[in-house]
């Protein structure tokens, strides 16, 4: 056990630990008397410091291993996303300056940044103890997120049932991860799906399928997958603003990143194997003779993401034609985002092709999501209310708040030349090089479909802030940090989508 | 040189959506500058264009993961497209010249839409070509509904989502034949090379041609289109029925035809006559002509009449593309343009000079207001419009129908038999139509002469008549020398049916 090495593997973890004591202090300490605002500003920009940190750590940080076994992994498409995390956590924070809905305002800041680094942790973890650690360290701080507008009934609800539905969803995969260490004899991803592949996994198969349902329950819950959805509309209702933004952006981002090492770990399972074993696996996973046809890990997990992402898409986008809250309606339209991206893990090749596009999606959708709960926030703040009728006559009452939400929604929906529309692309396409057949092509079909149906609901609320007429002409008055963010945000969606090849090399090339 | 209008169109929206708010006359200024500039260099382009076949204009990587390039190109067709833009463009800004609603918002989504038709009339990689369709439905819905007349909002949600489903099916035919082809490249004349297997375009082909031809607005996809161009402002009912709908034909006969030209092989079995998808999609052009034509016949709003007939007449496009010959496709191309200039001054006429003054477009009202005598500029630029719309010899209409029917003569001939009864019933609703709104038998009542006097309708515009002489000129031009366009057409579509894009 070589601390050194572990304490450099864990240097944006550690970066974002030690921000969170310095804003804790900061603002218990020497700024007890200080006026509201200036508290805020000076956790969030601590906080984004911090991040800072973090950021150039993960660019210096290496992978951990113990006794050959590979405990975190770095670069790669595990940079990207711990790079894509802190990012979308910073911009959640310079949301916070705007939001005002708590005066704990140091502890605000010190959960989110707990819980990004939850997200840094799943994001490199290749050994199920840590991958259980770091969720539980993301989950405890979003329940903690949910819960803290305290004036609010709302967010307390939501707190509750995300809370209750979350450690039912934790609780099944660390079932799920038991059995899958009684059946493999390890903790280590690789040497499980080895395991499954070459050991006695052939006698316990069923034993397995239930292993591999458990914990497709769980982390189908964080990922908000249909039929583990139920606790999203809730929870991105009731929500503060900036809470809603992380649990829409950072957590997809790191459960994400969590199924793309899966997949990788099951696709890439034979790489640095000696031959021998590898053909003794591919015989075996072939099935010979009257044995029967076995694939180990990849076939139940396909087929289980492939309904997952089916459901999803399928009900999400169903559901969000009827809400009348935007927020559920991001809510469901984040469940169907999801899957489309459980499409790509579904058919997860062997190349970069999928890992590039399931992160390009992800994070141009991270991006998108905060700056639409952004615009939602600000208008819910100015009217007390986020139904679609809130933003009635928003073109006359900010035109560039309208604006920026047009290219968001626009984007969301998928039409080009926005960032939404080439990540779904590049998803899209990246499904179709996997996989020949009707099957994978199917899929695809239906998710173009789908996406073709959420155009109507994006235009419903577009339509309510340019085509209506206003109630109220009021000007909408917004923070100027809050919308120096929101026209970033916009002009980075409209800049990557008329130049996809920016986003794409740097992915490619962490 | 064609390139900058696209860029000019996209600059002029997003100057447009900055200028200062309340200065009408500036926004409307501004926009008819850029899309006159905007047509001179279609003109210029088109000049330049005799004699040369297909011209690369740019070619720069775009996405090179991807092999996607920005390439942008012009043959034949695409020139004759891109001048009716430039024509259609200018007269939809001199026909909206009172728009007083949030001008510069409605001139900026205008400009908008204009620069993805162009873009996709000179795009020559496919996915550049889907990024500038899927651009121009997103304006389209704003115009109309912001603002439109008659059941705005439905019709403008319809028309969003009829063209955002054909574009879904074109996209996935897009990435059917990325993957398929292995090429990782997008360029048309790339995938056209990359001789996609037979039973992979007789799939293809059919998904990606319907997905364009209800945007062309084809039978029975076509419901979007009447309730669309009725609702729609009149500009925005011009360009709809002048080019977006000929972004669906085009797409048809460059992507459709020039990638999966085995798509249209025949199957091996046939019933009732149809064995071949190009059976199926003539059959479907035929019934949109005369059922089109029916019903504009039996309407009782000015506008449907005008909408339904572009479903009449888009369905000769359609069969002309369907023939696969030298001229039932050159006529195609014809019919695209001289509906495109048609259709405009139709609807310009209707919606602009008759019901911004009389304020209905009921036949029942229009005929006790002797339009004839009070709006005589109006009567007069109808009759003209009217008889080229029925496709009278020495206008453009007529060179476009007759080669589409000599085309569909040499391939099938009952397919001519059917399209010319579609012919005859349009001369019977233009006529009716003109007949009731400007015409009608009523002699006028003391009482009613009075009252006439007391409201005295404005006074016919400037833009006005220079819209109206621009069209009519352009189709009357076209129609006694054919060869203007003809020379371009003609040597276009050769390449094209001689070798798909290649």
């Amino acid at each position: 056990m070589n601390y050194i090495d572990l304490f450099r593997a864990t240097l944006p973890e550690t970066a974002l630990e030690v921000a969170v004591l310095v804003v804790v202090i900061a603002d218990l300490a020497f700024l007890r008397k200080a006026a509201l605002q200036t508290r805020v500003a000076v956790a969030a920009l601590l906080g984004v410091a911090g991040c800072a940190a973090s950021l150039w750590a993960v660019t210096a940080t290496g992978p951990y291993a113990l006794g050959g076994d590979l405990i975190l992994t770095a670069g790669g498409a595990t940079g990207v996303a711990q790079a894509g995390i802190l990012v979308l956590t910073a911009l959640t924070l310079l949301l916070f300056i705007g939001a005002g809905f708590t005066r704990n305002v140091g502890e605000y800041v010190a959960v989110v940044l707990m819980a990004a680094a939850g997200g840094l942790l799943i994001a490199a973890a290749q050994d199920l103890l840590v991958i259980f650690i770091g969720l539980e360290l993301l989950s405890l701080s979003l329940y903690i997120m949910t819960a803290f507008a305290k004036h609010s009934d709302k967010s307390a609800e939501a707190a509750m049932k995300y809370y209750l539905f979350g450690g039912m969803s934790a609780a099944f995969l660390l079932f799920g991860f038991s059995y899958l260490y009684g059946i493999t004899g390890s903790t280590n991803l690789h040497q499980i799906q080895l395991a499954i592949y070459t050991q006695n996994a052939m006698n316990a198969a069923p034993m397995l399928y239930v292993a591999i349902v458990l914990i497709a329950a769980g982390l189908g819950f964080k990922v908000a997958a249909v039929p583990f959805h139920l606790w999203a509309p809730d929870t991105y209702e009731g929500a503060p603003t900036p809470a809603a933004a992380f649990i829409a952006s950072v957590s997809k981002v790191a459960s994400f990143a969590l199924l793309i090492s899966i997949a990788a770990s099951a696709s890439h399972v034979f790489d640095g194997q000696s031959v021998a074993s590898s053909v003794t696996a591919q015989v075996i996973a072939a099935g010979t003779g009257s044995r029967p046809v076995y694939l180990g890990f990849s076939a139940p997990w396909t087929l289980i993401l492939v309904v997952f992402a089916t459901a999803s898409m399928v009900l999400g986008n169903l559901a969000a034609l009827a809400q009348t809250s935007v927020r559920r309606l991001l809510a469901y339209s984040a469940i169907a985002h999801a899957g489309y991206m459980l499409l790509g893990l579904a058919f997860f090749t062997k190349t970069p092709v999928s890992t590039d596009a399931i992160l390009y999606y992800i994070l141009s959708y991270g991006l998108t999501a905060i700056g639409a709960f952004g615009v939602v926030g600000v208008v819910e703040r100015a009217s007390g209310s986020d139904k679609l009728d809130a933003f009635l006559g928003l073109h006359k009452r900010n035109p560039l708040l309208a604006g920026v939400l047009l290219v968001l929604f626009l984007s969301l929906a998928g039409i080009p030349p926005l960032v939404g529309f080439w990540a779904k692309f590049n998803l899209f396409a990246a499904v179709l090089s996997d996989a020949a057949g009707p099957v994978p092509f199917l899929l695809v079909a239906l998710a173009v479909a789908m996406s073709a149906v959420s155009l109507y609901y994006y235009l419903q609320v577009l339509k309510r802030a340019y085509v209506m007429n206003a109630a109220d002409d009021a000007p909408l008055h917004v923070h100027p940090v809050t919308m120096a963010v929101l026209v970033a945000i916009a002009a980075a969606v409209v800049v990557l989508g008329c130049f996809p090849a920016l986003l794409q090399s740097w992915i490619a090339g962490f | 040189m064609l390139a900058w209008t696209i860029y000019l169109s996209f600059a002029g929206a997003l100057i447009e959506a900055v200028l200062p708010k309340g200065k009408a006359g500036l926004a409307r200024w501004f926009a008819l500058t850029i899309a006159v500039l905007g047509l001179l260099h279609a003109v210029g382009g088109y000049v330049q264009g005799f004699g040369q076949g297909r011209v690369t204009i740019i070619d720069a990587q775009w996405v090179p993961a991807m092999g996607i390039h920005y390439l942008l190109a012009a043959d034949g067709i695409s020139r004759v497209l891109v001048l009716l833009t430039g024509l259609a463009a200018v007269a939809g800004i001199l026909f909206s010249w009172n728009v007083e609603h949030r001008t510069n918002e409605f001139f900026a989504f205008y400009l908008a839409l204009i620069g993805g038709v162009y873009g996709v009339f000179l795009s020559y990689d496919l996915f550049l070509l889907f990024v500038f369709y899927e651009i121009a439905i997103v304006p389209k819905y704003f115009l109309i509904a912001i603002w439109g007349s008659t059941r705005r909002e439905y019709g403008a949600m319809k028309l969003a989502l009829y063209s955002f489903v054909g574009s879904a099916m074109v996209l996935i035919g897009l990435l059917a034949a990325y993957t398929a082809s292995g090429s990782h490249s997008t360029s048309l004349v790339a995938l056209a090379h990359a001789g996609l297997p037979v039973s992979f375009q007789m799939w293809c082909f059919p998904l990606v041609f319907t997905g364009f031809a209800i945007l062309a607005g084809m039978w029975p996809f076509h419901t979007w289109a009447p309730t669309g161009h009725v609702a729609a402002p009149t500009a925005a009912s011009m360009l709809l029925a002048g080019v977006v709908m000929k972004l669906g034909a085009y797409g048809c006969l460059r992507v459709g035809i020039g990638l999966f030209p085995h798509g249209l092989d025949p199957w091996g079995v046939s019933y009732l006559g149809i064995g071949s998808w190009r059976d199926v999609f003539a059959l479907l052009a035929v019934i949109g002509i005369v059922y089109g034509a029916l019903v504009a016949l039996a309407q009782t709003d000015f506008k449907f009449v005008i909408g339904y007939s572009s479903v009449s007449h888009m369905g000769f496009v359609l069969l002309g593309l369907m023939t696969l010959n030298q001229i039932g496709v050159t006529g195609a191309v014809m019919q695209m343009f001289s509906h495109g200039i048609i259709a405009g001054l139709l609807f310009a006429i209707v919606g602009r000079v008759v019901y911004d003054r009389t304020h209905t477009r009921q036949f029942a009202e229009l005929e006790t207001m002797h339009l004839a005598r009070r709006l005589p500029f109006a009567a007069w630029a109808f009759v003209i419009a009217g008889t080229a719309s029925m496709g009278l010899p020495g206008f453009s209409g007529f060179v476009a129908e007759l080669q589409i029917l000599i085309g569909a003569w040499m391939a099938r001939p009952w397919w001519t038999v059917a399209a010319g009864v579609g012919i005859v019933i349009g001369v019977a609703y233009t006529w009716r139509a003109l007949q009731k709104a400007f015409f009608s038998d009523a002699v006028p009542t003391a009482h009613e002469l009075e009252a006439e006097h007391g409201h005295k309708f404005a006074a016919i515009t400037w833009p006005e008549i220079t819209g109206v002489t621009l069209l009519a000129g352009t189709s009357l031009l076209v129609g006694l020398y054919p060869r203007l366009l003809l020379d371009q057409i003609e040597p276009a579509v050769k390449a094209l049916l001689a070798g798909g894009v290649q």
